[in-house]
């Protein structure tokens, strides 16, 4: 087996991306929605991550704390919201919320 | 041995995101993405972030997913799980996300040479002092360079707080 090299790193994230990206679009579940862009936010984080080891520059370690920062009030903002729109519409599908549709 | 790890840690990052946006249960899914997530910390130990591995299980297996298997236990899943899981524009979707992924594997193929711009430097440790661990180079970076950011990182957590709470509360 070949070693492993940044490339490998950067294809393992392009695939955790595309997941994360397949299911913000296609699920109608909120829920699973929120965690596809927990799985994107992750992808960007290998990414970071192995560039960092790649250059020995510490610089990508603290991006990802300030992604995985972001991460969090996302989750609390989102989940808050989502708790929110269940009170009033007794619904968690996506597409079962068209106020704003024409 | 590297690589064996690295590909172990691969299956369980990728299974476990796949099986977070196919299954139909919400707690199935926020079972798998525990196990994504804790692949992605497997492979922050594997590249020398010590720090991240440890933020990564604290704050993502400890804290986020609670907060999601919370979320789950609060509002009633049972209907939607009855229902259609995928909306009307997942074909669409699928060609799309497929277009992306061949342009960016097809570029990652041509320009891999590309990436040996910078080897790790080969760094004297006999002559040097002894570099400090990860933790140490995170926070000296951290608190001297990065101290504007942290402090509006900050904020954005206060400002998230108070927000969700707003936004959960019944009657404010």
């Amino acid at each position: 087996m070949q070693p492993v090299t940044t490339v490998h790193y950067l294809a393992l994230s392009l695939a955790l991306l595309l997941i994360g990206t397949v299911g913000v679009l296609t699920r109608r579940n909120i829920v699973i929605i929120l965690m596809s862009i927990e799985l994107i936010l992750n992808a960007v984080n290998i990414n970071l991550i192995a560039f960092s080891n790649q250059l020995q520059n510490v610089n990508g370690q603290i991006f990802a704390i300030f992604v995985i920062t972001d991460a969090v009030a996302e989750a609390a903002v989102g989940l808050g919201i989502l708790i929110a729109l269940f009170r009033n519409k007794e619904t968690v599908l996506a597409d079962e919320v068209n106020l704003l549709k024409w | 041995m590297e690589t064996f790890f690295f590909y172990a840690f691969a299956v369980l990052v990728l299974g476990g995101g796949i099986l977070t946006i196919t299954r139909r249960n919400a707690v199935h899914s926020a079972i798998s993405l525990i196990v994504s997530l804790v692949g992605v910390a497997g492979l922050y130990l594997l590249q020398k972030a010590e720090f991240l591995f440890a933020v990564q299980i604290v704050l993502y297996i400890g804290g986020i997913m609670v907060l999601f298997l919370f979320v789950i236990m609060l509002v009633n899943l049972d209907e939607a799980a009855k229902e259609r899981q995928f909306n009307g524009q997942w074909a669409i979707a699928l060609i799309c996300s497929a277009v992306v992924g061949l342009q960016a594997t097809w570029f990652m193929t041509k320009g891999a040479s590309a990436l040996k711009f910078a080897q790790p430097p080969v760094v004297g440790h006999a002559s040097g002092p002894v570099s400090p661990g990860n933790v140490e180079a995170i926070a000296d970076v951290l608190f001297s360079e990065y101290l504007l950011p942290f402090e509006v990182a900050s904020i954005l957590l206060l400002v998230a707080v108070v927000g969700s709470v707003v936004m959960a509360k019944k009657r404010i």
